[in-house]
């Protein structure tokens, strides 16, 4: 649950305390027993509260998201998204590549298309996870509307209300809702620099079997992790593909970024290791082509894919046919790989030019992540900052950043942040990260004048760290993710 | 008539706003009314002098729209707009200030002490909190003291837990109110033209206020409040004697709260714009009074052109 336990009048005491204490006016104390008669509420309440299914319950107003809404103003240098820069994208190629298609092929392009995808579209998807070492069938693809999709397809497939789903902790703020909405009982699982820890992960199982709870997958984004930023050791892929074959659970592989490496050796994905026994695959076309053609897919084993694809038709009975067939043309016509490329190289030099900037602004006490791909670094302050309040003053600077809670149903994350360098140019990450890092040290002082603490604590901090700053492509493969930051400039 | 419906901005409670706002729209083009829906930004005053609405509805929240601001600029323009004057929203929007008005006009408030953030700096202030936990006594609240919604609001249990809440409620204002926390019930009097509306009684069941504030079903609302008569009538009373003192005009909202012990009243806050959203307090209490959001819409409308009395006709 993103809520904090701070209301000045918890409603779960409110009751028996009224009751209780008989400050009650009420005479009758029976009642207490049928509030519903003396609940009158107003018409909108009425007519819709009380149609909303159980599900819905979970689905809430959150500040956070709320506050989220303001970093979309054109003032604001936002590193809170998680876009792929679509001004990279050639305008002429998608005109080009649209006529084509248009002009070849329009009935089918607006006609319905069979739900597990177009025939056209499948090797194309084939093509990419063979990019990346794992060799499918095009005809078991499921082609989806985003890799959202398939996240949502795997819960109406596999989850009761109350099932357990295992995820890294923090995991992608995105499948939260969709978690939520199936009534899941997420339990999440650390990482540090080698990814999801794979012992407590054996712990938590070994727990919940006690307790009687069989997990029903296990949700990972195992390559430049949203939001972590870090990446699953090898040891550690082949391990958690043996847990899921041993005990038989089935992990969801969630693959977005893979072939946004900029540096260090590709690793085999999960779903390579195991064969397709217990590893469902989600994939996407959003980090590699366009996040606004809404085209992903799905590898799974065949009778999950059955199940998978009946739901789908539930949802969309097809994704887009227009879609599919631009990113058939698109394949034949272009080299897709060209335009991967071009994007990777953007956006190596805006992660070089946000962690250069993080160390040189960020204050004593913080601590982030050095991702080796991917779009996002995650940022961790003292536990005693919280970093949703942040927001609220990071925005008086025209600066924001997604606050870590929503990246937890348990309430942790508040003291972290993540930021992201794909979706804004290096001049704007410099200042950005430099306004963050203000408005940081303000409240770290702030807390230090308060606290009666002379300088800000927090972790160890290491000046002039003998470990030079990695630059691109060092073959240092850990990077230290959790290391702590320099000291601020002018402090040194 | 034209009106002019006032939201968004770039306040943190922009899309509490812009909730208000879009009700309010529907249901004043339900009415029959030509209707403009204005986000404000720095356009707003050329925007408004093209526009010549014979009216604004202010569904504003958050800075701007709750200080003041926005209504001294319609003062300006000479257009009449819903809700009270320039001082009335500034004193209301202002926790510290508006406990100072009331304490003058003899309404209580739960005790209290102010900080701003250079105490803290250049005064030393943290010296002070042993005295002030002591004072207040624990659990105690922290809040901002220019904010809405309940953002950066934080209970604190615990002396240790106190800078930590002081230095969240500081992101969102330069000064915090620190306040004896009351035990009791939520009240919320709406008062509409001079009269009080039956009395809501807030209890929330989401421990993020602001996700039981703001989402359908995480808030049941009893309206009418069930209380003794006695203490109605009083909670009444305070909250026009509220009203008044803080100079508000036409319509507000005052929360209240009866201490479950004591039975004792306190008033606090005065929102001189009140959300209307549609888990907001001001239509519940509406509609209990048998005014649905139509009609409520309508009244707002009539007496924000009552006072000047321009010759305006719908």
């Amino acid at each position: 649950m993103t809520v904090e336990d701070q209301h000045p009048d918890p409603p779960q005491a409110a009751p028996s305390a009224a009751a209780a204490a008989g400050a009650g006016p009420r005479a009758g104390e029976d009642t207490r027993a049928t509030p519903p008669s003396a609940v009158r509420p107003t018409g909108d309440l009425e007519r819709y509260a009380g149609l909303f299914s159980q599900r819905t319950r979970v689905m809430k107003s959150s500040a956070m998201r709320d506050l989220m809404a303001l970093t979309e103003r054109p003032e604001v240098i936002s590193l809170a998204g998680g876009l792929a820069d679509t001004t990279l994208f050639p305008a002429e190629d998608l005109a080009k590549v649209l006529s084509h298609m248009a002009a070849a092929d329009s009935a089918r392009a607006l006609q319905y298309a069979p739900t597990e995808g177009m025939a056209e579209i499948r090797p194309c998807l084939a093509e990419v996870m063979a990019a990346e070492g794992t060799i499918v069938d095009p005809d078991e693809i499921l082609v989806t509307t985003g890799g959202q999709q398939v996240i949502d397809l795997v819960c109406k497939t596999l989850v009761d209300a109350g099932d357990v789903v295992v995820a890294e902790a923090p995991t992608y703020p995105g499948a939260v809702p969709t978690f939520s909405a199936y009534e899941a009982d997420l339990v999440q699982v650390e990482m540090d620099e080698h990814g999801m820890r794979i012992d407590v992960l054996e712990e938590t199982l070994d727990r919940l079997e006690a307790e009687g709870r069989r997990p029903k997958f296990i949700y990972t984004i195992p390559t430049f992790q949203n939001p972590g930023g870090v990446t699953m050791s090898l040891e550690r892929r082949r391990r958690l593909v043996q847990i899921a074959q041993e005990r038989q659970i089935l992990v969801l592989e969630d693959n977005p970024y893979g072939l946004l490496r900029y540096e260090g050796e590709p690793l085999p994905t999960l779903y390579s290791l195991d064969g397709g026994r217990f590893v469902i695959y989600a994939g996407t076309l959003s980090k590699i082509l366009s996040p606004g053609i809404r085209v992903g897919w799905a590898l799974a084993p065949a009778p999950v894919r059955q199940k998978m694809v009946i739901g789908k038709a539930g949802s969309d009975l097809n994704s887009s046919s227009l879609s599919q067939l631009f990113v058939a043309y698109y394949f034949r016509e272009r080299d897709w790989r060209d335009y991967v490329d071009q994007q990777a190289a953007v956006y190596r030099a805006r992660r070089d030019v946000m962690l250069e900037a993080l160390t040189r602004h960020m204050p004593e006490g913080t601590t982030w992540t050095k991702p080796q791909g991917g779009l996002f670094v995650w940022l961790t302050l003292p536990d005693y900052l919280d970093t949703t309040d942040l927001l609220a003053r990071a925005l008086q600077h025209d600066v924001a950043f997604v606050p870590g809670r929503g990246a937890f149903l348990d309430g942790r994350g508040g003291n972290s942040m993540r930021i992201n360098f794909s979706g804004v140019g290096e001049d704007d990450i410099r200042e950005g990260i430099s306004r963050i890092g203000s408005v940081i040290a303000e409240q770290l002082e702030l807390y230090a004048s308060i606290a009666g603490t002379a300088r800000p604590r927090g972790g160890s901090t290491r000046q002039g760290s003998s470990e030079p700053r990695p630059a691109a492509g060092s073959p240092d493969p850990a990077i230290v993710p959790l290391r702590t930051a320099g000291r601020r400039r002018g402090q040194g | 008539m034209r009106v002019a419906v006032l939201q968004g901005g770039r306040s943190l409670e922009r899309q509490v706003s812009l909730q208000s706002g879009q009700r309010v729209e529907e249901s004043l083009r339900r009415l029959g009314h030509e209707v403009h829906g204005v986000d404000i930004d720095h356009e707003l005053v050329r925007r408004l002098v093209a526009l010549r609405p014979d009216v604004a509805f202010v569904a504003l929240h958050g800075e701007d729209g709750e200080d003041g601001t926005v209504q001294e600029l319609l003062e300006v323009l000479g257009v009449p707009y819903t809700g009270s004057g320039p001082g009335a929203c500034e004193q209301c929007w202002d926790k510290v200030v508006a406990k100072r008005v009331l304490a003058t006009a003899g309404v209580a408030t739960p005790d209290a002490v102010s900080v701003s953030s250079s105490a803290f700096k250049q005064l030393g202030a943290a010296d002070a909190l042993g005295r002030v936990g002591e004072r207040l006594g624990y659990p105690l609240v922290v809040k901002p003291s220019r904010q809405g919604s309940a953002l950066g609001l934080r209970m604190v249990r615990r002396a240790e837990d106190a800078p930590g809440a002081l230095v969240a409620a500081l992101s969102y204002d330069d000064r915090v109110l620190l306040e004896r926390h009351v035990d009791g019930h939520d009240l919320s009097i709406s008062i509409l033209d001079g009269t009080a509306l039956p009395i809501v009684e807030v209890q929330p069941r989401d421990l993020d206020p602001y996700s039981a504030r703001y989402t359908i079903g995480q808030t049941t609302f009893t309206c009418p409040a069930e209380l003794e008569p006695a203490t109605a009538s009083a909670a009444e009373a305070l909250a026009l004697r509220a009203f008044h003192a803080l100079g508000c005009r036409g319509f507000a909202r005052v929360d209240l709260l009866v201490d479950r012990s004591t039975g004792a009243l306190t008033v606090i806050e005065v929102d001189a714009v009140p959300g209307l959203t549609h888990t907001s307090y001001l239509p519940v209490a509406a509609e209990a009074a048998g005014i649905d959001f139509d009609a409520l819409v309508d009244r707002l409308i009539g007496l924000a052109l009552r006072p000047e009395a321009p010759a305006a006709t719908t």
